[in-house]
């Protein structure tokens, strides 16, 4: 076990997924000789070569289009999209090339690349450079979309992801970069399909992933003082959701609250609520809550506080689950 | 034959001024930045100042440009008002853009500056797209396409100048090759001798100047305006040039020597001007002291003035999603 923060842990995967299979190639800009924007891939280019870790110049529908020719023969390509907005010139080749391949051949083209988007807000960026784009790709048959929020859990998912003989798009919060964690490089976690009961509680269920994971545990201890016990559900895996796992702990609480810092409509929210309506209708107490990002393009940083679910919004979502007033709104459910 | 800027007494103040303002503003951004006053994300292009300088005085105020990531000096060139400018950097309601838009998003439809653009190549097309406007309602309108080597790399610029060069229109694509994007080097990007090389492949003009010679650039982007006036097509210009600082704030230039840095550094634009327009007889140093003192005064208060403006609230956060 060490001690590492998350981008760190990315770092560390990175490398073990290199040495391990040398059919491993990274893509992307700034990379290699300045080892990223976030320093995910310091040092890969100098150990493993230029051949391996490759700077490539800004051009994201070249990066992944020739990532899907790589992995057509062979290989594992990680490409890497600097920040979250500059995966639309990007978007064709995902959505008409990488997500459709292995359907549109019958099985038969394997398409084992990986996509690594530093996304979300939180850093005093501004558009483009803040966004939660993760629903796009939800969306999008065929892609496997997952997201971690611990040290230990970039590490592990992110190999998992680059072993996996699906195209996986992997969102990284980019404000948790920093967060420190135990790793053991070792483990054998939860399979990054599985979503992991964070901490378990009997009144409500708290849904959430990547960035806002951390601000639902400290929501759950702050609710704990209320007398009100919170089960947080790290989703980890966006697409396809790991249902069972969510249900379960609905059947057990009546009561659910999603939140992430993406927009409200057609988001990840809203799918989970539907389908949790759907399978859990008889359980509910009451309508599932959303406390997300607001339908406005990501704001100014000086802004950014005011859009990004908080403490404040994230209970004011359990009350209103709860059928308490709601602190904002004086409302009452 | 053009003008010779260095001996017009009046265009060879106008463009030092335009200049110094861009150093000024900029070097007072960097501080406000450091000091923690100012968010968001931010890149300079204190070096480049000749680009925009001399491109923009080829231009009438009501052509349009289309800007990048860095800027602000293509803004303060098309005229853009530094208190409005630097308001919209600190998030106040005065700024351009009441402060929703940051460095990298000033538009400023009045002086024709359709918007600098947080996505790399992003204005390309945009540019094309003014191009066709000022065609189709029949005015001599031109669009100039300030972008960066990097940009080059991006399917939007591609697009952009195939539609140009296809319907013929007036806009000229002005690249400011400050040899690197990012930590990638423009050598190693591309497989041309000189950028300009690539216009032919598209079957337009292309040239390459220098980029620290407010002249050079001048006579590049006179020219090839002229022609889309005349309705003779877009042009593609390379402005051999330099960016001093790092991309953004956390650089640590680890793809570029410190040597390369200084030899750049001793080809610094401004006072390169200064010492022609001197020779040239169209400035006095007192001419040059005062240019450099009116500057400073007026950014002082543009930064003051815009320090005291209201914040931008959260108040209609939720505000101009759409047109109502
Ligand atoms: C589509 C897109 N990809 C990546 C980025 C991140 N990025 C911002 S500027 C930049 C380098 C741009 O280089 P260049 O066009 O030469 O402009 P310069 O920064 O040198 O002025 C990169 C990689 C971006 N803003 N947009
Ligand atoms: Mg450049």
């Amino acid at each position: 076990m060490t001690e590492l923060t998350l981008a760190k842990a990315l770092g560390s995967g990175l490398r073990r997924a290199l040495s391990d299979d040398d059919k491993v190639v990274l893509l992307g800009e700034d990379i290699g000789t300045l080892g990223g924007v976030f320093r995910v891939t310091d040092g890969l280019q100098r150990d493993f070569g230029k051949d391996r870790v490759i700077d490539t110049p800004l051009a994201e529908a070249g990066i992944i289009g020739m990532a899907v020719g790589l992995a057509f023969r062979g290989y594992r390509p990680v490409c890497e999209i600097q920040f979250d907005g500059f995966i639309y010139p990007g978007f064709d080749q995902i959505v008409a090339q990488v997500a459709k391949l292995h359907y549109r051949t019958g099985g038969n083209v394997r398409m084992p690349l990986t996509i690594r988007v530093p996304y979300g807000g939180g850093i005093g960026a501004v558009e483009h450079h803040s966004e939660s784009p993760e629903a796009y790709f939800a969306h999008t048959a065929g892609l496997r979309v997952v997201t971690c929020s611990t040290p230990q859990d970039a590490h592990s998912m992110l190999r998992e992801a680059i072993a996996s003989d699906d195209p996986v798009l992997f969102f990284e919060p980019k404000r948790r970069y920093w967060t420190k964690g135990e790793v053991d490089e070792d483990a054998t976690g939860l399979p990054m399909g599985k979503a992991r009961v964070v901490t378990e509680g009997t009144d409500v269920t708290l849904v959430t992933y990547g960035p806002l994971v951390a601000t639902a545990l400290d929501a759950a201890v702050a609710a704990a003082d209320d007398g009100i016990s919170i089960e947080v559900i790290d989703l980890r895996s966006l697409s396809p959701v790991d249902f069972d796992t969510v249900s379960a702990s609905v059947q057990k609480t009546g009561r659910l609250v999603i939140t992430h810092e993406a927009s409200e409509s057609g988001g990840l929210g809203a799918e989970i609520a539907a389908t949790l309506t759907d399978r859990c209708f008889y359980y509910l107490e009451a309508a599932p809550v959303r406390i997300t990002g607001f339908d406005v393009p990501y704001p100014a940083a000086k802004l950014e506080d005011h859009f990004l679910p908080d403490l404040d919004r994230i209970l004011d979502g359990v009350d209103r689950a709860l059928g308490r007033v709601n602190s904002l709104t004086g409302w009452s459910a | 034959m053009n003008t010779q800027i260095v001996a017009d007494r009046e265009l060879a103040a106008a463009s030092l001024a335009t200049m110094w303002k861009i150093r000024r503003f900029e070097e007072a951004v960097e501080d406000l930045y450091g000091r923690g006053l100012m968010h968001g994300t931010m890149h300079l292009s204190i070096g480049q100042e000749a680009v925009p300088t001399g491109a923009c005085l080829a231009l009438n105020k009501d052509d349009y440009i289309t800007s990048t990531h860095r800027g602000h000096g293509h803004c303060i060139a098309k005229g853009a008002d530094m208190e409005r400018m630097m308001a919209e950097l600190l998030a106040k309601e005065t700024g351009y853009c009441r402060g929703r838009g940051g460095s990298m998003h000033i538009a400023d439809t009045e002086t024709g500056n359709l918007g600098a653009n947080g996505i790399v190549a992003g204005g390309i097309p945009i540019a094309t797209g003014a191009a066709l406007s000022a065609k189709m309602r029949g005015t001599k309108q031109v669009a100039v396409s300030f972008h960066g080597d990097g940009a080059m790399g991006e399917g939007a610029w591609h697009e952009g100048v195939v539609l140009a060069a296809m319907w013929q229109l007036p806009v000229v694509f002005l690249c400011e090759n400050n040899l690197y994007g990012m930590s990638m080097s423009s050598e190693k990007a591309f497989n041309l001798d000189q950028l300009s090389d690539r216009a032919k492949g598209y079957g337009i003009p292309g040239v390459t100047v220098d980029g620290n010679d407010v002249q050079a650039v001048y006579d590049a982007t006179k020219e090839a305006v002229d022609r889309a006036r005349a309705g003779g097509g877009p042009t593609f210009i390379e402005a051999k040039t330099y960016r001093w600082r790092g991309h953004s704030k956390s650089d640590k230039n680890l793809y570029r020597t410190r040597d390369e840095i200084d030899e750049w550094r001793g080809k610094d634009p401004i006072p390169h001007f200064e010492a022609l327009a001197l020779a040239a007889g169209g400035l006095t140093q007192a001419d040059i002291d005062a240019v450099r003192d009116n500057v400073r005064t007026e950014l002082r208060s543009a930064v003051q003035r815009a320090n005291a403006a209201p914040d931008a609230t959260a108040d209609d956060l939720l505000s101009a999603v759409y047109a109502r």
